[in-house]
């Protein structure tokens, strides 16, 4: 059975995110598929990974518990997961879009001459037929992403190579465990049998690991709070907001002011400027020092409760009401819809 | 001891995706691409730099571009020139239309097998597709090692490069024999800029295709009498790539659809605070892939 598979990143056993949140996807696929998940996980100190991975949805967990495999280095990692690939023939292959999954997966699709799609926003099954050869396919993945700088939305499909494969970025999709999980079967990869003394040519000499800075600039979504929030203790509902949505908590001077948040998070002329692909404001005004900041997001809301807010001039979208209560609606929806 | 580098640097010019103003898109919600200007992909400009760093350490060392486009791409080969590299290639050919990550990298591979550098240094990525698929693949390719995510190639000894490499959650220093392939992070230096004597140099050099446009060659004489004023060109033919493995046919990915994200005349749409204006926005954002 050619089953989906799911890379699995971690820190010493300590699975990343973004693979938990890959297997509930693949675990959906798999559904649709009427076939199985495997979770593949190498480094070390790997004893009792099975029993999460199992509780996301993985059906086999692929344990490659080897000194040479952690910290993660391309050549080893390539040669063990082609290894594993050739002889388990996985239709789907799925890798986190981080700095691991996104130097690994092209040198294994181009080792495979598979099909890649980088950074997938959606992934889906479908068919297709193929216009010039008339030849059908059932059961393809389409992977969906945003292209050309987010102006168009591609899907992608890989019709007559396996394993179709796709990255996706940490916190696109979402990460639920199953209600009840069975054991996963767990099979061992044999990894010496996979590296050559080639593969470890690179080696690392230093690493150091940073705290997460705080990255407004790169947040794909940001929730900004002005003074019309009201408090410090309101700008805990847009942190809850923001986390939800994958993004970022910002705000206008006028907040950071106040004292309702810390100056790393200003945004506008005396702060950072941030061209996000939706930009939430609550309770700003819109003045244009602010304004200087975020008119360049692709999607704009803001919610304030007067209508004639100058923000407004810029929005797309203008919910007029209380903060506090439309923030919680926003929250309670996206719950409901994103399902 | 170093001896001295043969660099190749990898390059992509790029439509400048990120300054698409109203113009760039038509009435239908179509990609003007004349609106856009084509620029030289911002990252291959820090792999640029760190590829005249490690020529400026080692002397003798040469750095060229290699650029895979139309033929108008022999300006990001003279943009180099002005900046200090020895010359380039503009790799072109109707052969390679509508290849994706995997073909592409095929196509630069046998051209690099060709030119036969020791070190390959490109771009992380590029701002029209953000793969970052075609320096590693490039690599497979060769059967090279690679090191992704440089942000510095602090020294070169003994044939052995040591780079520090910037992760998502800190960084890494490691080291790599040569022949490699290094993609360089945006977080990079920045490219140092055009040198005037450099400019005055080279604001001759062109390509074949572009002498041939010209509508009388003015310095024709100029360029046979100083060589490195001809901008090389290579096609499948030259380098020698199997057609099998390039285009439409080498690609495994196939673009089953597109949809264009129209932009709107801003005004903004009034919603009230009920859960249901609510409601109707979050399915909209969420259908619209603006959220999730």
């Amino acid at each position: 059975m050619n089953n989906i598979f799911v890379y699995c990143e971690n820190e010493n056993g300590r699975i990343a995110d973004v693979s938990l949140e890959l297997l509930t996807k693949a675990r959906e696929l798999a559904n649709t598929l009427g076939c199985k998940v495997e979770a593949l996980v190498l480094g070390t100190n790997l004893g009792g990974v099975e029993k999460e991975l199992a509780s996301y949805g993985a059906d086999i967990v692929w344990i490659g518990e080897h000194k040479e495999m952690a910290p993660y280095r391309t050549l080893p990692h390539a040669a063990v997961v082609c290894g594993l690939f050739r002889q388990e023939e996985p239709q789907i292959a799925l890798f986190g879009a981080t700095t691991v999954g996104r130097d690994l997966c092209p040198r294994i699709s181009s080792a495979l001459h598979s099909g890649l799609t980088a950074d997938c926003t959606s992934l889906e099954i479908g068919e297709h037929s193929d216009a010039k050869t008339g030849k059908n396919y059932t059961n393809l993945l389409y992977q969906i992403r945003p292209a050309f700088g987010g102006n168009i939305i591609a899907t992608i499909i890989n019709p007559d190579h396996r394993p179709q494969m796709a990255t996706v970025r940490e916190g696109v999709m979402k990460k639920v465990q199953l209600e009840n999980p069975v054991p996963a079967e767990v099979k061992t990869v044999d990894v010496e049998k996979y590296l050559q003394p080639s593969d470890l040519v690179v080696k690392i000499i230093d690493r150091q690991i940073e705290e997460r800075k705080l990255n407004i600039k790169g947040a794909p979504v940001i929730v900004a709070g002005g003074y019309g929030m009201g408090s410090k203790e309101n700008f805990a509902i847009l942190h809850e907001l923001a986390n939800l949505l994958g993004g970022e908590v910002g705000a206008s001077r006028a907040a950071v002011d106040a004292g309702f948040t810390e100056h790393a998070r200003q945004i506008g002329q005396t702060g950072t400027t941030v061209r996000p692909k939706l930009y939430i404001a609550c309770g700003i005004s819109g003045q244009i020092q602010h304004t200087a900041g975020m008119s360049e997001s692709s999607m704009i809301i803001s919610i304030n409760s007067d209508p004639d807010a100058p923000i407004n001039k810029i929005a797309d979208f203008a919910i007029c009401g209380d903060v506090m209560d439309v923030i919680p609606k926003l929250i309670k929806s996206y719950k409901q819809n994103s399902k | 001891m170093n001896k001295p580098l043969k660099i190749l640097v990898l390059a992509k010019q790029v439509p400048d995706t990120r300054n698409v103003g109203k113009d760039a898109m038509k009435e239908d919600g179509t990609i003007n691409r004349a609106a856009l200007p084509a620029i030289f992909n911002p990252e291959d400009l820090n792999a640029l730099e760190q590829a005249l760093r490690l020529k400026d350490s080692i002397p003798g060392s040469t750095v060229e571009i290699l650029t895979m486009g139309p033929t108008r791409a022999a300006e990001i080969v003279r943009e180099g020139l002005f900046r200090g590299t020895d010359g380039g290639y503009v790799l072109s050919d109707r052969k390679f239309a509508g290849s994706d990550t995997l073909a592409t990298s095929y196509a630069l591979s046998c051209a690099v097998k060709t030119i036969n550098p020791d070190v390959i240094i490109a771009g992380r990525q590029a701002i029209d597709g953000d793969t970052a698929q075609v320096g590693p693949q490039v690599a497979e390719k060769m059967n090279w090692p690679q090191v992704t995510y440089a942000e510095e190639i602090v020294s070169c000894e003994d044939n052995v490069l040591t780079i520090v490499r910037r992760l998502e959650h800190g960084i890494e220093t490691v080291t790599c024999p040569m022949p490699a392939v290094v993609t360089v992070n945006g977080s990079a230096a920045e490219c140092r800029p055009r040198h005037a004597k450099l400019l005055m140099k080279y604001k001759h050099a062109m390509s074949k295709t572009e002498v041939a446009e010209l509508e009388n060659d003015t310095y024709k004489e100029l360029r046979e009498q100083r060589p490195y004023l001809v901008i090389n060109e290579l096609t499948a033919a030259d380098v020698p790539a199997d057609e099998n493995e390039l285009g439409l046919l080498g690609s495994p990915t196939k673009v089953k659809k597109i949809d264009n994200v129209v932009f709107q005349a801003k005004e903004a749409k009034r919603l009230s605070s009920s859960l249901e204006d609510i409601d109707s926005l979050m399915q909209e954002l969420i259908s619209n892939h603006t959220l999730g």
